[in-house]
């Protein structure tokens, strides 16, 4: 027995018993689940899809990892990485824009908020799109936009199936009607990719909200989601503050939203990959064309 | 006509109307004649009020913009129609009265209409959601939308919204998913779009009827990402500083022409909309059937074509392989 399944085991028998201050802190070796306190190897935890094995919380991933876990081994070619955010407005609110795109740049590795390639899962040739919380909460200004748009382009051209992983808190604001403007670009960019017939997933992650749900997160032919994902269209707050309404049990979560008809399904991380699979393959089935030829 | 309400910077020249109204009355009472003081205190008052409109911050716009005499959708279209027949619902259950349309005549061309609708006084408003359109007030636009198409009737869009309907009922119902499917289709639309902010344009709730070929924009208008309030208080953490944050997001006119999102900034009577209610519907009006007429010689190919390009075009951002090239609409 491993030392996982025994924390998995004791975790089972005694699931609230523990507290989470006499446990080991994140320590590169170790994880916490943020949700039920359970502590393991951080290797077991990628193992496992950044899902904890005792409450099943999806642990929030980077776009590295969910690279990892959708595009089969070394498949991934990558698009546009030369793009980067500019300062079209000179914007400055506590902290320059220009600040926080270096910081967010240094401390990601990343130029903007979106990663985009052409892979392989499962063997099936992907368009794949992955948005990167980290960024500046994932909000989508220019580069997110024309990097998006230029995949689903790339897409269209080569009779690809287009995955979109959405984590974002909607549009950047420190690019002002440019950021807006760009939920139109990615719309439209779509709209050309349905015409020709060809199948588009977007996968919702927490957290989902705001302009990126008013546009590409809700225009799958197959939407699926995350367990527990925040999606929605207007934030908690605002809705509660303003409006002095009352949120019902559970709001704004994967599982209301597939309640009310607008998700497919709601797809465990660990199971993701193969569930996509199944997906792609079936649409290619019966002469379907929504698959390109490898 | 009604008391109109004054806004903080029309202050100065109530003291030069009073004044005006003082010597009138003393003229009647008294048959002197005053006609020459008269005449120089009205031209002083043209001047000033032009001066303060021309000077008018983008939170001062936002005021005017939102002005509850402002003209609302209804407004325009009864000045600009010959005809106008409001169609009501989305055919899946509600019929948004904070998003109307319908179809219309002007002069031999038939069009149809839709626009967010505020209300003039707080009853009104109620009825109207404040111009906040639901997932609803999409669908129907969209189904008006599809009718048009079907037909061949160019569509006339006028956008007048704080922003999208925010609430338990909207979610549930999928304003994301209701606006976002709007923002695709009307990229497949074979007929002319004309789109104009002629109050203001609040997010995802105004672009939800706002992919056009032409978007237009009164003087005074606004067209913003997100609320000032709203960016005020997430980027400063104080709501107060909405004044700064509407600086900061560049929502007049003049500066969304420079960033190439509007096509076409359309002056204003002096005092704004709200002061000269018809004048401003001419405006609109001479300006929509020019643009009209400018798209009507496009094939439905080039047309879509150039509606693709026209936002394909949009963004900022930096080609690090090639770093002085900024790519820009």
């Amino acid at each position: 027995m491993s030392l996982f399944d025994w924390f998995a085991d004791r975790h089972k028998t005694a699931p609230v018993a523990r507290n989470p201050q006499e446990l080991p802190a994140d320590d590169g070796l170790w994880s916490k689940c943020p949700e039920c306190g359970l502590v393991v190897y951080r290797k077991d935890l990628l193992a496992n899809a950044s899902v904890c094995k005792g409450c099943g919380h999806h642990q929030r991933i980077d776009s590295e990892e969910r690279i990892r876990l959708i595009a089969d081994p070394g498949s991934f070619e990558p698009m546009d990485t030369e793009l980067a955010p500019t300062d079209p407005l000179a914007f400055k609110d506590r902290r320059s824009y220009a600040d926080r795109i270096r910081d967010s740049q240094q401390s990601t590795g990343l130029r903007d908020a979106v990663v985009t390639g052409i892979c392989r899962s499962s063997g099936q040739p992907l368009a794949l799109g992955v948005m990167d919380f980290r960024f500046m909460g994932g909000s989508m200004g220019s580069v997110v936009g024309e990097k998006l748009t230029r995949l689903i382009e790339a897409a269209t051209a080569r009779r690809y199936p287009v995955l979109i992983v959405c984590a974002s808190g909607g549009a950047r604001m420190q690019e002002g009607m440019l950021s807006l403007m760009q939920m139109a670009k990615i719309s439209g960019a779509l709209q050309r990719h349905q015409q020709a017939g060809l199948l588009y997933i977007p996968l919702l992650t927490h957290p989902t909200t705001g302009g990126v749900t008013a546009s590409f997160a809700m225009l799958g032919d197959l939407i699926l989601a995350e367990p527990k994902a925040l999606i929605g269209f207007a934030g908690r707050r605002v809705i509660e503050q303003t409006l002095r309404e009352k949120l019902p049990e559970g709001f704004q979560t994967a599982e209301y939203l597939q309640d009310h008809g607008f998700v497919d399904a709601i797809i465990n991380r660990t199971q993701f990959k193969s569930t996509l699979a199944t997906l792609l393959h079936i649409h290619k089935l019966n002469g379907n064309a929504a698959i390109g030829n490898p | 006509m009604a008391r109109r309400a004054l806004l903080d910077f029309e202050k100065p020249l109530v003291e030069l109307e009073e004044q005006i109204e003082q010597i009138r009355q003393l003229a009647r009472d008294s048959e002197v004649d005053v006609s020459q003081q008269l005449l120089q205190l009205e031209t002083l008052a043209t001047r000033r009020r032009q001066e303060i409109f021309d000077a008018l911050s983008p939170a001062q716009k936002i005021q005017v913009a939102r002005h509850p005499q402002r003209p609302s959708t209804l407004d325009y279209i009864q000045v600009i129609t010959d005809e106008f027949i409001e169609l009501h619902g989305d055919r899946r259950g509600s019929d948004d009265q904070a998003l109307v349309g319908g179809i219309g005549r002007i002069g031999e061309q038939g069009v149809v209409l839709l626009g967010h609708q505020k209300g003039r006084d707080t009853r009104e408003n109620v009825a109207r959601n404040f111009g906040m359109a639901s997932p609803g007030g999409y669908r129907k636009a969209l189904r008006l939308m599809e009718h048009a198409d079907k037909f061949r009737l160019p569509i006339l869009s006028f956008i007048d919204t704080p922003g999208a309907y925010a609430g338990v009922l909207a979610e549930e119902q999928g304003q994301g998913e209701a606006i976002a499917v709007n923002l695709r289709e009307m990229f497949r639309l074979r007929v002319p779009i004309l789109a104009t902010v002629i109050g203001e344009g609040g997010s995802g709730g105004a672009l939800g009827i706002g992919v056009a070929d032409r978007l237009l924009m009164f003087e005074h208008s606004v067209y913003t990402v997100a609320s000032p309030e709203a960016c005020a208080s997430i980027l400063w953490r104080d709501a107060a500083k909405a004044p700064v944050a509407a600086d900061a997001l560049k929502i007049t006119g003049a500066d969304l022409l420079k960033l190439g999102i509007v096509d076409r900034v359309l002056a204003e009577p002096s005092g704004g909309n709200h002061a000269a209610p018809l004048q401003a519907a001419e405006t609109l009006k001479t300006a929509l059937l020019e643009e009209l007429t400018g798209l009507r010689s496009l094939s439905e190919e080039q047309l879509l074509e150039q509606r693709y390009a026209k936002y394909r075009a949009m963004g900022r951002f930096l080609d690090c392989v090639s770093p002085e090239s900024t790519l820009s609409s």
